[in-house]
């Protein structure tokens, strides 16, 4: 268990003594945090915490008001435009609702990336789509449009885009939302396929406890600010009162419903 | 009263901030639309977008305009028994004002409006962060071809809102109160200067097109993520290009004589 107040070399992404506020309303004061390389770490906490701003500042889409967020040791916040974006090319994001461009096809979108950054031939791009979208069970709907696809089929193509320029580090922003069990657990295998074949760094934002339990190798729980680090089997131990109120209120949830009104 | 001039003070400093972002937008977008890489095939997409699906309403208002400016033209030029002159003051009334006004505010209002929302609604679904984080730059790759296609197509639509409008004058004015066709034309093409006329036209035009191309694109891409900043940024498109439309209108023609 550990409660960090500063930020050691071991991590790949540092958050250090980061403030940000939002419409006059304090987001972060002083969160520092880290994430291992080559290991998914889940940001848990409540809605409204900070889990999706803390994903946005790592990728660069959001500034802090001070404080440092490094990735793979630059400082994101201080970065010029150029050099921004060549970092981003190391960085893929799954967005909650996928992000996908809706004015282009499955297969146009997946490809956007390769067209944009790299000199590849037609055809070699047209077979890396076809294997990226294989590779996340959608073999049959390149020709299809975003808004002809499900909620967890376009999680599953966004994640096949954020993928496709082998990214080291992969930031998920609440990818189980809104998703039926079946489409929940078959989002986690990917992800932690992807992990254990690749040893990608993964981060991600979820309120899905279950799941964050399964696949988390370590938890990043966001309480009033702040930032409490533990193993998952750690977690319920951390004593800490909003983690206890999480982990309680999440069991009751899973548990029958009281119907009795006390 | 103290309290008067600070609200003043704020409200102007609020304005003169915007109007920064607004410039710091726009040389972002033009710097990212001048440096390789050329998107031509986006930009021929979105002056389908602007030009083709404009079409049928540029045409129709033009050939309806032109008709009415005949009628009325008609009978008050016959009260002076000068409906010879016809074709003259329709041409004239298109040429310099109503054609690059009236197609300036048609196209605000259909595919200004549009632009807005579709960048709006990138905005609130994260489909610009979504290409930021692909390292793709929204204003080249989204912002810099509809702007472009949108300063292109005004004056292509400028001249077709008048050339149709010339249609509906002659249709009026020869077939329906039976002017002589060689006297509307005649008048026509004398009363015409190419060079202080049609190019105020297209100047007029071109300054219409970049204005509104300008105001859509910011106006969508600084819209609040929710749906009320898509509908704002929607309104405020139509609102604030049709008054600037106006007001560009009188400065070219106080400042130039076009």
């Amino acid at each position: 268990m550990e409660d960090r107040a500063g930020v050691v070399d071991e991590f790949r992404i540092a958050v250090d003594g980061v403030y940000l506020s939002r419409a006059g309303r304090p987001v972060f004061q002083g969160l520092s945090c880290g994430f291992v390389q080559g290991q998914i770490t889940v940001i848990l906490g409540e809605s409204g915490v900070g889990k999706s701003t803390l994903l946005r500042l790592i990728g660069g889409l959001t500034r802090p008001d001070s404080g440092a967020v490094r990735v793979a040791g630059e400082d994101v916040a201080r970065l010029r435009h150029a050099d921004l974006y060549r970092l981003r090319d190391r960085i893929g994001m799954l967005f909650q609702y996928g992000a996908l461009l809706d004015s282009m096809t499955v297969a146009e979108n997946v490809a956007l990336p390769l067209r944009e950054h790299t000199d590849r031939s037609e055809a070699d791009v047209s077979a890396e789509v076809d294997r990226r979208l294989a590779a996340v069970g959608l073999s049959d709907v390149g020709s299809l449009y975003p808004r002809e696809l499900s909620g967890g089929m376009t999680r599953r193509v966004a994640l096949a885009r954020a993928l496709v320029t082998d990214p080291e580090i992969v930031l998920c922003d609440e990818p189980f939302s809104g998703l039926d069990p079946l489409n929940v657990r078959r989002i986690e295998k990917l992800l932690v396929g992807l992990n254990r074949e690749l040893g990608l760094t993964m981060l991600v934002a979820s309120h899905h406890l279950a799941s964050s339990m399964r696949m988390a190798h370590r938890i990043v729980f966001l309480t009033d600010g702040r930032a409490v680090t533990a193993a998952p089997e750690d977690l319920a131990r951390s004593g800490e009162p909003a983690i206890v109120e999480f982990l309680d209120a999440e069991r009751g949830a899973e548990g029958p419903a009281d119907r009795s009104g006390a | 009263m103290r309290g008067v001039i600070e609200r003043i003070g704020l409200r102007a400093l609020e304005a003169v901030s915007e109007l920064g972002r607004m410039g710091v937008f726009v040389g972002g977008f033009v710097r990212a639309g001048v440096l390789p890489r050329y998107r031509v095939r986006r930009f021929m997409d979105e002056l389908f977008d602007v030009g083709v699906l404009s079409l049928a309403i540029i045409c129709l208002s033009g050939l309806t305009v032109g008709a009415v400016l005949a009628l009325q033209g008609y009978y008050n030029l016959a009260r002076f028994g000068a409906e010879g002159s016809l074709g003259a003051v329709v041409g004239l009334v298109l040429v310099r004002e109503l054609g690059p006004v009236l197609t300036a505010l048609l196209v605000t209002g259909r595919a200004a409006s549009a632009m807005a929302a579709q960048i709006a609604t990138m905005v609130t679904t994260e489909q610009l962060d979504g290409l930021r984080m692909m390292s793709v730059d929204p204003l080249d790759f989204v912002i810099s071809p509809k702007a472009l296609a949108m300063a292109v197509a005004m004056p292509l639509l400028n001249a077709l809102f008048i050339v149709f409008a010339i249609f509906g004058g002659y249709v009026v004015g020869v077939s329906y109160l039976g002017l002589d066709a060689g006297q509307y034309w005649t008048s026509l093409e004398g009363a015409i200067v190419f060079a202080q006329d049609i190019a105020g036209s297209v100047l007029k035009s071109v300054v219409f097109g970049i204005l509104i191309a300008i105001i859509a694109t910011y106006r969508g891409y600084t819209a609040e993520p929710t749906a009320a900043g898509v509908s704002a940024a929607t309104t405020g498109t139509v609102v604030t290009g049709s008054v600037a439309v106006l007001v560009f209108d009188y400065a070219i023609t106080a400042l130039w004589g076009v």
